[in-house]
Parts: structure tokens; sequence; C-alpha cells
């Protein structure tokens, strides 16, 4: 292909994650006053899943690897960014330029904890395949909760309250937007074929020349380093940490998100993190007709009935672009069948 | 010194308790390789099946061995009619699929049957009632300060018992034959015209029949039970079962055992607030230094 | 080079949306409420409970106690003529969720007060948002001292950890008359651990000594190992400071292993599953609590008995808590003519001496119930009153 198309190309692509960021930021001096706070806190937490479940996806839809620990690297970045604040002085979360630039800050610091303990989990567990990497991230997300639980300097059991809330529209959404740039680019890159001939076969990719076990690792390294960030901005979010927060349940709460959008699909996981945050909020309401809370009930009966009937997820392994044009190819392919149909 | 002996038998008892339900953990793994999330939950309900039928059937009011097998036994019929379902409704379905399909599947029946579990009995934790009363003074043998629970032996009896039950049926009757069959290939087992799904039908029903036993025999000696009993429990089993080398029933057994020790020694002389976490660590060691367990048989990986 | 050139636009890029985006951080902090007023002739007030997952059973108690404070209050006309309605959300158990929960009941179904959390954990997260929109919250049961201090719109009508750990430890020096305590605490559950700790430090500055310091986690079934180590000590009391629901199968497991000691412990312990699943062995221990079952006063006998006709159950020390919670809401509401939240702040922080089920209930500058403890003992027919500590 011309060198200088695909680079305009790509630059073009560029200009449409800017013009989203940008949008963010506009969005972001009056959102608050055109929604209501109930719906805006959904909408704080639809973004904060957005980017957790995306990063997930790289791990588990990608890669193919199954972690079931990605709550144990949320906390990680939570707490490194709460503990961060809590020995700053005062100004340092009050002042409006002082305390962005400081959150900015945070947020890396956090996010670069979480991918080092991934390295840390990742290294040894990634040697293992499928079923037991599960367990053994599931084991080593549990853990992190007993070791933060331990700590008496970042408040045990009785959590870390009082934390500055600092987590704006603007930033939750922009994390989601980079996360997604991030690791968009980097499947659409070379990497990210390495990435997805590790999931579909890892002896073939062996020997064609992809160390697996890195590339296992980058995985892991980078979701984690996402999954920290989204945890600082839940926990300077709710101003709130208690370890209960990150136990296994959280993590299937992810996973559930990633496998109903479609392993593979990183435009599947936004939109059912969307979805599924949603959907909480609404089966909500249901409990007022029928009184009992069927919402975990349903949310795991709809996780049994999609991996029998649509294993795949909402999405596939498909983007949604890929899906729009391939519906209007249909749209368009059944109107000239239609004209067929009524001509004979 | 007795301190210590304290803490083996300590950890014995509370190993056996593992290892009942590691059996059918592994069982059920060593034929479809599938980790039965819902295996804990399938105890769960075997409890509760024991609970209300010794408060309906008013077995409480005479405690002996033969209540105790009543409740035993209803629990157990009851716990392999919901693994048949469990079987028959969502494995099932997706043989053939990826591994990663079946597992999250397994984790959506095991969040399934917690919250119903909540909905149908209650939230609230349920007393026991005490089917079995040992004879000895204050239901507890004494030898100075070492304190032994009879029920406890009775439980690491039957867990041996039940171990040695299944090493019968897996070694040296047909059915066992065909499971081990189906388990070293599903499609060559079929070939030989095994009837696989009927083979994994009756692996399901007697894992989770053992399960049930479990819950019936935990409610005894630790006489508490709530729907969200099955989780940690589920999981240590499991991880006994990983340490004894998965699909072997008498690795199980060990695994439990040395998991219910280590557990009992750790909290006792070093970290109490650790113990969730030590099995966790004794899971990931063994998987790196010996990934097929104490007993497991290594299988290569065909290209 | 390409990626350097992306990483230096990407720093650019970053360093401008900081000094654009701060202009709007500045000026978010300021809400002033008050000013919500009670519409119609329904009085909508909203209700925040772990109604599922691992700490149903508290939820689930609370919420009864709630429900039928409301009946009664309906029943006897409500308040100045306006019916209470309550909207009750679940959290499963989860702060993020309570949080959410609470923003719902306030903006949404507009009420004008909240009752909740029952643990402190999730009062913690309710709070900031309560205040931010001026609503009072009253929760029946959360005692961790930091949940009022988040703001002067956060009640609650039970005492705090240090009391109550005050209590017991000078229950164990002056009449239980014993110097060395074992502790096992529940180490999931922040109220355990803090009581444990309270309790610690008054003990020790009272001369005692703390042999050994042990813990569980909520959901465990098996403590022997624990009880062991701490019966090597030979201790002359155990502090428990868990829940009912596992505290009957520590008392078990103690006597199956000859530690022959009282168990001490908090109002965690109020529930008839404690002697249900105890059993034999829980008898001849002690824990502090609100109120005394026993109590012949006509509020208490009262309670006892429309909560068995309602709900067929003896109510446990959370129902009780939810229904002063509630009791002490409806009477600020009661003196409030206008009804608005400002008014009925103010009037619960004037509460005084008002007398709940769970005794007299009177709300101090910090917004503490200041109220009185009762110790007592756990015998074969019930719970035995043996002493009240005052505040």
């Amino acid at each position: 292909m011309d060198l200088s198309l695909q680079k305009t190309a790509r630059l073009k692509s560029f200009g449409g994650w800017g013009a989203a960021v940008a949008a963010i930021w506009i969005l972001n001096f009056f959102i608050q006053d055109i929604v209501d706070p109930y719906v805006f806190s959904v909408i704080m937490y639809a973004g904060i899943n957005i980017t957790l479940a995306v990063s997930l996806n790289l791990i588990n839809g990608f890669t193919g690897q199954f972690s079931m620990g990605h709550a144990g690297f949320m906390s990680v970045g939570g707490y490194i960014s709460a503990f961060i604040f809590m020995n700053l002085p005062p100004e340092f979360s009050h002042d409006p330029i002082l305390s962005q630039f400081t959150f900015v800050g945070a947020l890396i610091v956090a996010g670069l904890g979480a991918a080092l303990i991934g390295y840390i989990v990742g290294l040894p567990s990634l040697r293992l395949r499928g079923d037991y990497l599960a367990i053994v991230t599931l084991g080593f997300g549990e853990i992190i909760r007993v070791i933060i639980l331990n700590v008496d300097a970042i408040g045990g059991a009785r959590g870390l309250p009082s934390i500055p809330q600092l987590s704006s529209f603007a930033w939750v959404y922009t994390v989601a937007v980079v996360t997604t740039f991030t690791i968009w680019q980097l499947i659409k890159s070379s990497q990210g074929r390495a990435f997805m001939s590790v999931r579909e076969d890892e002896i073939a990719a062996e020997s064609m020349g992809v160390d697996t076990t890195k590339t296992k690792v980058q995985a892991f390294v980078i979701g984690a380093f996402f999954a920290g960030i989204a945890g600082a901005l839940f926990g300077h979010y709710l101003r709130y940490l208690n370890p209960q927060t990150f136990d296994f349940n959280r993590s299937f709460e992810i996973i559930i998100i990633v496998v109903l959008g479609g392993m593979g699909s990183i435009t599947g996981s936004i939109f059912s993190a969307v979805l599924l945050t949603a959907l909480k909020e609404v089966l909500r309401d249901l409990k007022e007709y029928t009184g009992v809370d069927l919402r975990m009930i349903i949310y795991s009966l709809l996780l049994i009935v999609f991996m029998l009937t649509r294993p795949n997820g909402i999405f596939g392994t498909r983007e949604l672009p890929e899906i729009i044009s391939d519906l209007k190819k249909k749209f368009g392919y059944r109107k000239k069948s239609d004209k067929v149909g009524s001509k004979s | 010194m007795t301190e210590f002996l304290q803490h083996l038998v300590n950890g014995l008892s509370l190993g056996s308790i593992y290892a009942l339900i590691a059996i059918g953990y592994t069982m059920v793994f060593g034929i479809l390789q599938l980790i039965n999330f819902a295996h804990g939950e399938v105890y769960m309900v075997g409890a509760f099946i024991g609970m209300y039928s010794s408060v309906y059937l008013k077995l409480a009011e005479n405690p002996s061995i033969g209540s105790l097998l009543i409740a035993m036994t209803l629990a157990m019929v009851g716990c392999a009619i919901v693994g048949f379902l469990i079987e028959k409704l969502a494995y099932r379905p997706l043989r053939g699929s990826p591994r990663i399909n079946v597992l999250i599947t397994a984790v959506g029946v095991s969040l399934f049957l917690q919250y119903s579990g909540q909905l149908v009995f209650g939230s609230s934790p349920q007393f026991f009632p005490e089917l079995y009363k040992s004879s000895a003074e204050g239901g507890i043998w004494s030898f100075g300060e070492l304190k032994i629970n009879p029920l406890q032996t009775i439980v690491l009896g039957i867990s041996v018992c039940l171990m040695i039950a299944l090493q019968f049926i897996i070694f040296k009757t047909r059915l066992g034959r065909a499971m081990r069959a189906v388990s070293f290939s599903h499609d060559n087992a079929s070939l030989m015209g095994i009837p696989t799904n009927r083979v994994i039908s009756y692996t399901f029903m007697l894992g989770s029949a053992l399960a049930g036993a479990a819950g019936v025999l935990v409610g005894l000696v630790y006489p508490k039970i709530e729907p969200l009993m099955g989780v940690m429990p589920g999981l240590k089993a499991f991880i006994a079962a990983v340490l004894g080398g998965i699909g072997n029933v008498v690795g199980a057994v060990v695994g439990a055992l040395v998991l219910g020790l280590a557990e009992a020694l750790v909290v006792g002389y070093w970290a109490p607030t650790f113990r969730d976490a030590l099995a966790f660590i004794l899971m990931i060691l063994i998987l790196l230094y010996k990934p097929t367990g104490l007993f497991g048989t290594k299988r290569t990986e065909k290209v | 080079m390409a990626s350097k050139r992306n990483l230096f636009s990407a720093l650019i890029i970053v360093s401008a949306m900081l000094t654009f985006g701060c202009k709007k951080e500045g000026d978010t902090t300021t809400s002033t409420g008050g000013a919500t007023k009670v519409e119609g002739d329904v009085i909508k007030i909203g209700e925040v409970g772990s109604l599922t997952g691992n700490e149903a059973t508290f939820g689930t108690s609370t919420h009864n106690g709630i429900e039928l404070a409301i009946k009664e209050q309906n029943a006897a006309g409500g308040i100045n003529g306006k019916k209470i309605e309550l909207t009750t959300l679940d959290n499963q158990g989860k702060p993020e969720e309570a949080a959410t929960a609470i923003t719902k009941l306030i903006t949404q179904n507009k009420v004008v007060a909240v009752l909740g959390e029952v643990a402190s954990s999730r009062s913690i997260a309710m709070a900031p948002i309560a205040q931010q929109y001026g609503i009072p919250m009253v929760s029946p049961s959360s005692t961790n001292p930091q949940v009022t201090a988040l703001g002067d719109y956060i009640f609650r009508v039970c005492f705090i950890d240090p009391f109550q750990g005050q209590v017991m430890a000078k229950f164990a020096l002056d009449t239980l008359k014993v110097k060395k305590v074992a502790i096992l605490r529940d180490v999931r559950n922040d109220y355990s651990v803090g009581l444990a700790n309270y309790f610690i430090e008054t003990f020790k500055a009272g001369g005692g000594e703390i042999v050994v310091d042990q813990s569980y986690s909520a959901g465990d079934v098996d403590f022997k190992a624990q009880l062991t180590a701490i019966r090597e000590k030979k201790p002359e009391a155990v502090f428990v400071p868990g829940y009912y629901t596992e505290v009957g199968l520590v008392a078990r497991q103690a006597k199956e292993l000859g530690l022959n000691v009282p168990l001490m412990g908090g109002d965690g312990w109020d529930s008839p599953k404690l002697t249900e699943i105890g059993g034999k062995s829980i008898e001849g221990s002690y824990f502090s609590n609100h109120y005394s079952h026993e109590d012949k006063a006509v509020y208490v006998q009262d309670f006892i008995k429309k909560y068995k006709a309602d709900y067929k159950v003896i109510p446990d020390g959370l129902a009780a808590m939810g229904y002063d919670a509630a009791k002490v809401l409806f009477e600020a509401m009661k003196k409030s003519p206008g009804l608005t939240t400002k008014e009925i702040r103010d009037q619960l922080a004037q509460t005084k001496d008002y007398q709940g089920v769970t005794g007299k209930i009177t709300i101090n500058e910090k917004r503490d119930a200041v109220k009185s403890a009762v110790v007592l003992r756990v015998d074969k027919d019930g719970f035995k009153y043996q002493t009240t500590v005052a505040p």
C-alpha cells in the first residue's frame, strides 16, 4: 500500500480521537446542568466500566488469556492514588489547578503501580493455560485484597474515607478514550497480530517466532495499567475505598461485560459496559413491581443464556463499523431482492 | 506439644471437610476438564435439603446414625438431580465449544444458584439440626488437653470410604472404565460405542451427590448454613484438588488434608489473617513448580 | 520517530486540557441544601440497605424494623396528617451501589430524608452525597466514629465503637474481674476491627493484658486453629466482637476445645440465631447491647410483640435499631411544621431524651446518639440483663 496514503488515513483517525476528547471537555462544562445527578453518576460508572472492560478485553479477548483478577489491579490503582493524596498537604486536593495536575500524576502512578503488580502476577502465572490461569489470577486478586486488608496505613478493613472527589466527567471519559485508543492502535499493529496469534494457537504462534510468554505478559501489564487508572478514578469518584469492594465478584462483573460485548471486540466492550451499567439501574426499578431484587439472578441468567445461544457475545469479534457496513449491505441486498420479488 | 497435636487434629478435621467437597470436584474435572464453579453451590443446596428434610421429617427428634443417613440420602438424591439438570441445561449444549465459554457458563450457574438461593432459602443463616449425637461426654473425646470431636472423625472416615468406593467405581466397574475412556478422549470413546453423554451425566450426578453428602456432613459439624456458604469452601476444595493433581481422587483427598493442615498451622503459629490467601499461594506455587499436582500424571499437549 | 511525535502532541493536548478544564472544578464544591420541601400529601423517605449479597441478613432485619415503624406511624395518622411513603433500594452490600442508590433516592424519588446504612463502610460512601444535597440521613447502626463526621446532615441513633469498646472493657475489668483477655476479631468487618481496637485501648489503660490477638474472616466456619492458639495463652475471657452469624460457631468450637472461659462481644451478637446456633456453648457469655428484651417497659414489649406478629420471628438488635432510627426521624418531622429538610435536620440535632426501644436517645453535637448501653448475659432462656452503663 502507498505509504503516504496510510499516513493520511492514520492522521485522519487521530483527528477523530482528538475530536472525541475535545467534545468530552466541552461537554464537561455543562453536562451536570443538563442531566440529572443520578443519571450522571450512572454515566460516570459506565465510563469507568468502559476502561475496565476494554483493558480486560485485551487480556481475555484479544490474547485469549482468561484473567479473573482484574479487580485486584483496580484496587492497587485506587489505593495508590488515594494514598498519594492522603500524604500530600490539603492544598493539593483543593486548589483547582494544582489538584488537577497532581491528579493526572497520581493517575499515572496508580496505573504504573498496577502495571508493576500485573508484571509480577503475570510473569509466573502466564506459563499456565486456560482454567488454571483463570483460577490463579482469581487467587492473586484475593491475595491482593487480603494484603490490603492487613495494611493499617491504608485503613485495612475500615477502608479509606474522605478521598478528594477529583474524577470529573472529563477525566473519566478522557481515560476511556485514551484506553480505547491505545488498545485499538495496539491491536491494529503487528504487536496486535502477535496477541491474536497467541489466542488462536499458541504453539503455532511460537513456531512462527512470536515470543508467547512476552506477548502475554505485555497484554497483562497494559491491561493492568488501565485497570489501575480505572481504580483510581473509581476511588476519586466514590470518595471511599474498601477492600471488600474489590473481591472476585467485582472481577466477575467486568468479565460479564466483556463476554456479553464480545471477546475481541472493543466497541462491543464499550457498548456492553454502557448497556450493563444502565441495565443494573433499570432492573433496580423492576424491584418496585416484583418486590424482590432479581438483578443478580437476571445477570447470571443472561450470562448463561448468552453462552448457550450467542457465545461470541453481542458483537462477536467484530467492531461497530464493520457491523454497520454489514447491516447496510444486508439492508441494501434485501431491498433489491424485494424488488425482484415484486416483479415476478 | 499438645498445642501442636491439637493443631494437627484441627487441620485434619478441616481438611476432611475440604476432601469431601474436593472429591466431587475432581471427578467432574477429570472427565470434562471443566472447573465446575457451581460445585460449591450444589454443596450448599445439599445442606439446605438436609436441613429441610430433617425439619419436615422431624429427624432431629431422635438423633441417630439412621436419621443422619436418611437426611444424607435425600440430600444426595436432590443434589444428583440438580447436578443432572445443570449438566443437561447449561453444560451439555456447550460441548465442543471453547473451554472459556464453558468456564463462563460455570461462573454464571454458580452466581445464579447463589442468588436464587438467597431468594428461596432467605439470606439469614439457618441452624442445622443435630442429627447425630456422640455418646462421649459433652460430645467430645478428651485426651488431656487434646480434644477431638467424634463427628469430625466420622467426616474423615466417610471421606476415606467415599474415596475408596470411588476408586473402586473408577477402576473396577464398567461405568468406571467408560468414564476413564471418556476423560481420555470424548471422540474416541464414542467411536468405541461408549454413550459419552450418558457417562458424563452419570459422573455429574455422582459428583453432585457427593457434594450433597458433604453439605449434610458439614452442616452437622458446623451447624450454620446459608446461601453463600459454598463460595469459599468451593474454591478451597478446588485448590485442594489442584494440589493433589486434578482428576485424581486420592490426590484430592491428600491435597485437601495438606491444605487443612497448612491452614491450621499458619493460623496457629503465624498470621491468621492470611488464611484465605494461603490456599491461593499454595496453589500458585504448586502450579508453577509441579503443575500436575502431587499425584497427577502429565498430559502432553497434542499439536 | 512517529511515536515520539505522538507522545509530544499528546503531552501538549494534556497540558492544554489541564488549564482548560480547571475553571469548572473550582465551583462544583459549593452546594447548599435545605431548600427541598415536602409537597402534597405524602412524605417520601428513602432507605438504602443490603437486601442481597453477603450481608443481606443484616439489611433485611433493619428493613423490617423500619417498615414496622412506618406502618405504625401511618396507622396513627402519619405525620401532621401526611402519610409516609418509603422507597427502599438495595445495595448488595457494596459501597458504590449505596452511593448510587442514595443519589437516586434524593434526585429521582425526591425523598426528604434517608435511613441507612447498617454498615459503616456503606454509610461512609453515602454520607457525602446526603450532605451535598442537604438531605438528612439517619444511620441505624453504623458505629464507626467517622460516619457522622462527614457532614452536619448525618446522624445516627446508635452509640459509637469507642463507647461500646469501653463498656465491655470496663465490664471485664470491674465485674468479671479478669486481667488477661484474648481477642478474636473479624478482619473482614470494619465494625469488628474498630470495636476490638477500642476495647484494647480501654482494657490496657485499666491495667488489663491482651494475651493474644487473633482474627477470622466473616463467612468462615472453622475457628479451631485460632481458638487453639488462644487456649494456649490461657486467657480468662475472650472478646469476640463479631456478628452472631459467626459467634455461635465460635462458642461451640471453643467449648469443644475445652476453652471454658466466658466470651464477650458487642451489639452484633443480638439475634435469636446466636443461641440457636451456639446452643449450650454460648451460655454464660456476655455482650453489650442497646437494650434488653427482658425490659418490662411497654415500649420494648410492644415492639417485640408487634414485630413477632408481622415477621414471625423475634426481632434482633438491628431490627430494633432500624425501628428507632425511623421513629427518631418521625419525631423530628413532627416538630418541623414546614417539613423542609433544613428544619428536619435541625430538629434531629435537637433530639433529646427520646424514648426508643433501644434506650433514651439524645443526639449530641457530633450528631451521635448518646445513650446508655446494657450488658447482657446469654442464658438458657434468653439474654439476661446484667448492668447498665451510662455514657
